[in-house]
This record gives C-alpha cells, structure tokens and sequence, in this order.
C-alpha cells in the first residue's frame, strides 16, 4: 500500500533522511520509533508530499505521491493532482490543527464536501457516523476550543477518516496530550487498526506498538536501523543503538 | 460544572479587615471636580452658542455633507482593502517580482502625505490630459478626457482608497501572518483546494487580528476625509467651514462637525463590536 524507496531529504546542512526505504502492506499497522531528530515526522510528511524528497520515491497505492515519472526524471505534479492524492492520504498531527472558527461537525465535513465535492447528504450521514465511532456524537455542534485535548484528537481523527483515506498517518498523535487522556486516542486508534485500516504511526507509546502493531520500525539518524515485528523489534532488539532507546523509554 | 458552590461562613479565627485606599478617593474627588467644572462652563459660557449649534446639526447642507463623507468612507475603505488583500497576498507570494513590487507600493503610498496624493489626483489632468483605453503598447481603442472621467470626487475616493491601500495591506498581511500555520498545513494535508483554503479556513482566522487594526483605520478614514476639503469637496468639515466664513459662528459650527464625527465613529464602533464577536466564535 506504501512503498518508500530510498527517500533523501535534508534542510539547508542537515541531512534528515539518509536514503530510507519501508514498505507497509494493505491493512498493515507499522508503527516508527526513534529518539527525537531521527527524521520519523519528516518521513511521515513526505508520504503525502507536505514534504518534497530530494531523492527517492515514495508510492501510495500503486501511485508515485507527487511527482510524474517521464524516463529517468521526476516531474512534480500540479497542485490540483497533488490535492486530489493527499484525499487519499488521512495525516493526523500531534497538535490536532482542528479549525478553530468551524464546529466539530464542519471540521469533519470540509474536506469531503471541498475536496472530494461528495453530496452534502452523504457527507452528513459519513460525519454523524465517524463521530459516533470516535465517542463523539454529542459534541458534533461544539467548537473545537470547548473540547479537551483527547477530545480534539478524536475529531481530528475523525476528519482524516471522513475522506476515506486508504492509509492513515499518525504524526506523534498522544505527544500533546495530558497522560490521563492518552488512553482515549489510543483506544480509537486500537479500533482502526483492529478494522483494517493501513496505518503508519511516529509515536513514543511503546505500549501501543507492542498490542498494536504488526510491524515496528526503529528509524535513527535518518536510517532505518531495524524492523520486525513488535517481539522482536521491542523485546528482542538486534542492534545496540535499538537497545539503548528502547531501555530509556520503557 | 452546573452546581455551585455555596458561599461558605467561617465562623472561627480572625476577621480579613479590607484595605483602605484614601488616594484613590481623593483622586477620584479631584476627577469628579474637573468635570463638573467643564460641563459647567459648557452650558454657562454663551460663547459655545448651543443654539446656533442646534439649527446647523440637522441642517440640510450639512447632512448633505455628512452623507459625502460617508460615501468618501465607504469607497475608500471597501476599495483600500480590496487593493490591502491583494497587496498582502502578493507581499506574502514567493514571487520574488510580485513580493517587491507591492513592498514599493506600500513604500511609496505610506511615505508620501494624504494631502499631496490627494492634490496628485486632483491634478492628474496636468500630468495626462487624456487617458486611452487599448492594448499596451498597442493601438488604442478609445480615450477620453481626464478630467470627465476623473471628477474631483472620484478624484478624492481615488485618493484615499489608494493611501489606504498601502496601510490596509499591512494589517491584512500581519493577520494572515497570525494565523498558526498548522491550519494551511492541516487543510493542504485534507486535500481542501488553494481558493477555498485561503477564504474558508486562512481567513476568518486571519479576521480576528484584522478587524480591530481596521476598525481603528477606518475610524481614522472618517476624519482623513476631511483632508479632502483642500478639493473644494462639500464633505463635512468643508461644509461648516463655509457656514462659519459666512456667518462668523466660528465655533457653534466647528462644534456641529465634530459632533457629527463623534456619532459617526461611534456607530462604527458599535458595528465593529459586533464583527468582533462574529468572527471570535469558537474562541
């Protein structure tokens, strides 16, 4: 569903992604690690191109994300298709982004009437739906500024899901949470990943890689240093520097 | 969160005494002395001639005048901030070509005074006596007279829409700036078309910064209009002057205008609280 090859990246000196490749299978939930400057959100963000590759590829369901292929060259797509890819794309962000000036019902609705310019019947009855699936039926007339943080999480997760995404990243989606809310995301995020979902989640709750995940993926230095499956890559590391980490955040 | 809780008596240990201001009462005094001074000496003093004051106000000259400076308000501002908004975009665009050119408009329009741009326009048949409309560089299709398609009040919304412009652009430009770039981030990520970004989600943010920077410019336009009295203009402040160089009633008829500007600002006032309160929902 995700092919990564090979993706360089760098800002101004620093070299983030040193040539990373991943691949995620349909339905797969892969969950990155890595301490903070290891490039794990930069990778995320190239996925639905909010971040250009200097070098490699990146493909979403079949499809090169953001640039043409022509021979040897890549040719950046224009916008309109670059939107119309990132449809297809949900992203979740560690500070949730909700608009602050729409209620909890017009966040989730913008994209799939704007965006995708679905029937605005069919839209409300997939916004009514979500709502009730994240918990949040009852606050769909709120603003997002009288919800708490766990709260604003879940709708933020629900406006990804309302475009019918075919994968979903999670950029540190608990990181901005008081530790008493973090259970509440988790446990929508759980029931996604339990449903099927193709998800792709930087996140430090090794709790939730361990129960959750079918793959883990250790990234450090902008390399992938291992990966595997959570018993192994979690309870069983290969590599020193996986080691190191993983003792200093359990 | 619905109860609450009941004030609650300690019946047991010291009392809290409260503490004593005594300069705040005397200040207060002192206050209170000044004004009733001042109201005293604006009905006692015949020189305020309050019922020359009272035949003018309602005037029909001088609500003529007031509508003109009305109508100056109203197309400066609607034009100024039309020219602000695209001005804004064009300083935030990553073109550097259209960056620096509206960084010279603002340059320009700000640095040189209301009074010689407007006396510019007036006199703009000097410097172009015909204007013609064609293709640049290129045959012409028609033209006419500057002077009947530039009239002294067209010359005067013209100038005031244009110096506003610069101003307005700034105020426009710092709002967008204010708004958190997650959201651009966030609506790009949703897949949300440019247009449809800039006007659903960019803006109303963007709104809250903007409307009191701009209720305080257009407050500030109200009374530049009259500036524009150096036209020859019958706007308001023109208007009494004229009265006044007829009648002597030097300050009855000042004092009609600035009572106009007083309503008229205040009415903005109250309408800017209201876009205020609009655009701060959800907060």
């Amino acid at each position: 569903m995700i092919e990564i090859d090979g993706v360089h990246k760098s800002f101004g000196a620093l070299h983030v992604l040193r040539g990373v490749s991943l691949k995620v299978a349909p339905g797969e939930v892969a969950v990155v690690l890595g301490p903070s400057g290891s490039g794990k959100s930069t990778l995320l963000r190239t996925v639905n191109h909010l971040e250009k590759v200097d070098a490699g590829t990146v493909a979403v369901d079949g499809e090169l994300v953001g640039y043409r292929r022509s021979g040897d060259v890549l040719h950046e797509l224009p916008e309109r298709e670059i939107l119309r890819q990132r449809t297809k794309i949900g992203f979740v962000f560690q500070n949730f982004n909700l608009f602050p000036h729409l209620t909890v019902r017009e966040n989730v609705a913008e994209a799939p009437l704007s965006a995708q310019r679905r029937p605005k019947a069919e839209v409300a009855e997939t916004v009514t739906r979500l709502l009730l699936r994240v918990g949040l039926a009852d606050k769909a007339d709120a603003y997002p500024g009288t919800l708490s943080g766990g709260q604003r999480q879940r709708v933020a997760i629900a406006r990804a899901l309302a475009l019918d995404p075919k994968v979903v990243l999670f950029d540190e989606p608990t990181s901005a949470l008081d530790p008493e809310l973090v259970g509440e995301v988790l446990d929508v995020m759980r029931d996604l990943a339990r449903s099927g979902t193709t998800m792709v989640v930087v996140t430090h709750e090794i709790g939730f890689a361990r129960e959750a995940a079918d793959t883990v993926v250790f990234l450090d230095e902008g390399r992938v240093v291992e990966h595997g499956p959570p018993g192994q890559v979690i309870d069983h590391p290969q590599h020193e520097r996986t080691r190191a980490f993983i003792s200093r955040v359990l | 969160m619905t109860t609450t809780a009941p004030a609650v008596r300690h019946a047991t240990g010291p009392k809290v005494a409260p503490t004593r201001h005594p300069f705040r009462w005397l200040a207060a005094a002192g206050v209170l002395l000044l004004l009733a001074m001042a109201a005293n000496s604006l009905v006692t003093n015949p020189a305020w001639e309050w019922e020359v004051v009272g035949q003018y106000l309602f005037a029909p000259s001088v609500l003529r005048a007031v509508l003109l400076t009305l109508e100056l308000t109203a197309l400066g501002t609607v034009f100024g901030f039309l020219l602000g908004g695209v001005l804004a975009v064009m300083r935030l665009s990553p073109n550097p070509l259209l960056s620096s050119v509206a960084w010279g408009y603002v340059w320009v329009f700000r640095a040189v005074p209301l009074i010689l741009q407007l006396l510019f326009w007036y006199n703009l048949a000097l410097l172009y006596p015909r204007l013609s409309f064609g293709i640049p560089f290129g045959p012409s299709f028609f033209s006419v007279g500057t002077m009947d398609l530039i009239g002294p009040v067209t010359a005067a919304a013209l100038g005031l829409a244009l110096h506003q412009g610069a101003y307005a652009a700034e105020i426009v430009r710092g709002g967008l700036l204010a708004v958190d770039p997650g959201q651009r981030e966030a609506a790009a990520a949703l897949g949300i078309p440019r247009v449809r970004r800039f006007f659903r989600i960019i803006l109303p943010q963007a709104m809250r910064s903007i409307v009191p920077n701009a209720g305080n410019e257009i407050i500030g336009l109200v009374k530049g209009t009259s500036v524009v009295y150096i036209m020859a203009l019958p706007e308001l402040f023109y208007q009494v002057q004229v009265i006044y160089m007829r009648n002597g009633r030097v300050v009855a008829l000042l004092l009609v205008a600035a009572l106009w500007y007083l309503a008229l600002t205040t009415v903005m006032s109250v309408v800017q609280h209201y876009i205020e309160r609009h655009y701060g929902r959800g907060r």
